[in-house]
């Protein structure tokens, strides 16, 4: 999909964040130089389209007491990844739910992030997700250090 | 911080979404029996506190035409600080993690292109020495669920 420069405007526009003021789109449309109305129509447009996944707050989990988080890597046979994929995605606990390709020296073809209160916790369910799905190749790799979180700046 | 459950109820809504609308804080203010300005004031204060990174718009970077991969290196427990900060000094860069496994150090890359991002690879590369950086981008994607239960 090809963006016109006035989404990128767009773009650029919204992911510095929506200003805490009564009207924030009428706000962002005088930096434009477009209306309000027009503006609300083109984020909806946005949202429509899928470039906007989802309008709203970007929270930190961590504050919220889910503290320990697993990248779960497990090597699936790749006639099985989709159906796989489908289990481990109902998951509650499962966030992000990624077929990646393998590589030599890593055998692993689908990716798995858990967020759980405690380190206990997010191996528990790694367990339970290898028994819904059938598969016994995978990995634990707990986090232990946050060395950079940001949002991407695009079209920059 | 100590949030009360106005404020858990405030966050759940607004994961979600936020109303696209003219006076999108009156609206979320509606549903939860408060004015607009104490709607805009407590999201001033969990946005100072860093609960909310940011308020607007996910966007999704494969349609907005960016090429992304995940990215692991093994790094030496005493290069790790040094190492991190070549690589996080790269604007694509999103997020760094540092993992318990031999290959410690997983990062996500975005670029406007597949060049642009090859291109970032051979600048973390030299300028890291570090010459192996493996490249997993997402084939398939089966979940994204960005917001969390608050009960």
């Amino acid at each position: 999909m090809e963006l016109s420069e006035q989404d990128r405007q767009i773009v650029r526009v919204l992911q510095e964040g929506l200003p805490l003021v009564s009207r924030p789109f009428q706000a962002l449309a005088q930096v434009l130089g477009m209306s309000e109305e027009t503006l609300i129509m083109d984020v909806k447009r946005l949202v429509d389209q899928g470039l906007i996944r989802r309008f709203g707050a970007t929270v930190r989990h961590q504050d919220l007491g889910y503290v320990a988080n697993a990248m779960v890597v497990w090597d699936v046979p790749d006639s099985q990844v989709h159906e796989a994929g489908r289990i481990m995605a109902a998951f509650e606990e499962v966030t992000h739910c990624y077929q990646r390709p393998r590589h030599p020296r890593w055998p692993f073809n689908l990716y798995t992030m858990v967020h759980g209160q405690t380190r206990e916790e997010c191996l528990q369910v790694a367990e339970r997700i290898s028994r819904a799905a059938g598969l016994e190749k995978y990995r634990l790799l707990f986090s232990t250090a946050e060395l950079k979180k940001s949002s991407m700046r695009y079209f920059e | 911080m100590v949030f009360d459950e106005t404020d858990r109820k405030l966050l759940r809504l607004i994961q979600t979404s936020l109303p696209i609308v003219p006076e999108p804080y009156r609206e979320v203010g509606e549903v939860l029996g408060l004015s607009e300005t104490e709607v805009i004031a407590r999201l001033r204060l969990l946005i100072e506190n860093g609960v909310i990174r940011r308020l607007g718009g996910v966007f999704d970077s494969r349609k907005l035409g960016y090429s992304g991969a995940l990215c692991a290196m093994e790094v030496t427990a005493e290069r790790i600080d040094e190492v991190a900060k070549v690589v996080n000094s790269f604007a694509g860069v999103t997020h760094n993690y540092l993992r318990e496994d031999p290959i410690n150090m997983w990062f996500t890359l975005l670029a406007p292109s597949e060049e642009k991002l090859a291109e970032t690879l051979k600048g973390i590369r030299e300028r890291t020495g570090i010459q192996e950086i493996m490249t997993f981008p997402a084939e398939n994607i089966y979940k994204i669920r960005v917001n969390f239960d608050l009960d």
